[in-house]
């Protein structure tokens, strides 16, 4: 799973308000290299929760996104290579994510995270 | 690509070896997948560059389709780990890069407007009734064509056509701020039996809402009556 995925995802247990961003505990971490395609980056940018982003991104073990961003920087070719790296190169391959309200752990298996719920929790 | 090179692609694929018939597991054929996902690129651009979702992926045929054209970033939801299985595996094959989630489509609420297009084979309620509308329900979730609280249900879709409702006038001004499109591919179990015949299109669009019907010539008819009862 990378972490533009992650971004999207959220815990969805009935009640559950504060439900994003999951906080991930990282077991195994693989990088694979994509082309990369700097109209799809600026595309994607203003979509992004940019601190949950940096935040998971920290978990993963990559410390070099800045803080604070503007889309100015999309025109830097060494922020595009980092923020490329960061969102579309690096996978989680075994952990688990936390819901930040409840607790609730969903495990990350072969890249795949385990979202289904329980009866009770539906 | 061409659309020759996507065919023969898509059909090395591994389709399910055991379906199972309670999730409705049909493969969906290298012919109309193809086709489908092809026509989306070229004639309306809604792969290329773009994030797709493939809800209930199945052995991920349709997100490995989307992953060939070029498409950024590619998500496949399904409920079957045996099938998640078999799909990683396919989009291994051709070095594809799709995120596969393991989730019950009808509770899949995805964060935020990344997603751009929905591709999905889904099932036709055969076996579960309203599976069909809650993959369609799901679908305008994760493009959030619904104001953001709204349940989605059968009515509500209705309402989003009628112009002069409030939520259709709010859905029309979301649309502005993106590229909203679904496409649904119907195949219908006995047709997995007959031998791939005339290759059908419909293309709804209703407030720039666009829905790909791709279907045999055997069920156009049949197609086209339940949309316009169901969506019009």
């Amino acid at each position: 799973m990378r972490l533009l995925t992650h971004n999207m995802l959220s815990c969805n247990i009935k009640g559950v308000t504060n439900g994003f961003p999951l906080a991930i505990e990282a077991t195994t971490v693989e990088t694979k290299e994509v082309d990369m395609n700097p109209d799809f980056l600026r595309h994607i940018f203003p979509k992004l929760e940019w601190k949950a982003f940096r935040d998971a991104s920290h978990s993963l073990g990559v410390d070099d996104l800045p803080e604070q961003v503007d889309p100015d920087m999309l025109l830097d070719e060494e922020f595009l290579r980092r923020f490329h790296h960061a969102l579309l190169e690096v996978h989680l391959e075994e952990g688990v994510l936390i819901c930040p309200e409840t607790g609730r752990r969903f495990p990350v298996s072969k890249g795949i995270p385990n979202m289904l719920l329980n009866e009770d929790e539906v | 690509m061409k659309l020759k090179q996507l065919e023969a692609s898509i059909s090395q694929l591994i389709q399910f070896q055991n379906p199972k018939i309670e999730l409705e597991q049909y493969s969906t054929g290298a012919h109309i997948a193809s086709r489908m996902l092809y026509m989306a690129n070229s004639s309306y651009n809604d792969i290329g560059g773009k994030v797709v979702v493939d809800l209930g992926c199945g052995c991920g045929t349709l997100g490995v389709a989307a992953s060939l054209l070029s498409a950024d970033h590619v998500i496949g939801i399904d409920i079957d780990a045996e099938a998640l299985d078999v799909a990683r595996v396919n989009s291994e094959e051709f070095e594809g890069t799709i995120d596969f989630i393991q989730g019950n489509v009808a509770d899949c609420k995805l964060k935020g407007w990344k997603v751009d297009t929905v591709v999905m084979n889904p099932p036709f309620g055969t076996r579960k009734k309203g599976a069909d509308m809650m993959f369609l329900s799901s679908a305008c979730q994760v493009l959030k064509l619904f104001p953001v609280g709204q349940q989605s249900s059968l009515s509500k879709i209705k309402l989003l056509y009628e112009k002069d409702s409030k939520i259709g006038r709010s859905f029309v001004s979301s649309c502005n701020s993106v590229h909203i499109s679904i496409m649904l591919l119907r195949l219908y179990q006995t047709l997995s039996t007959h031998r791939e015949g005339k290759f059908a299109t419909i293309v709804w669009q209703l407030l720039g809402l666009t829905f790909y019907y791709d279907a045999m010539q055997t069920c156009v008819q049949y197609l086209s009556t339940e949309i316009i009862c169901t969506y019009c």
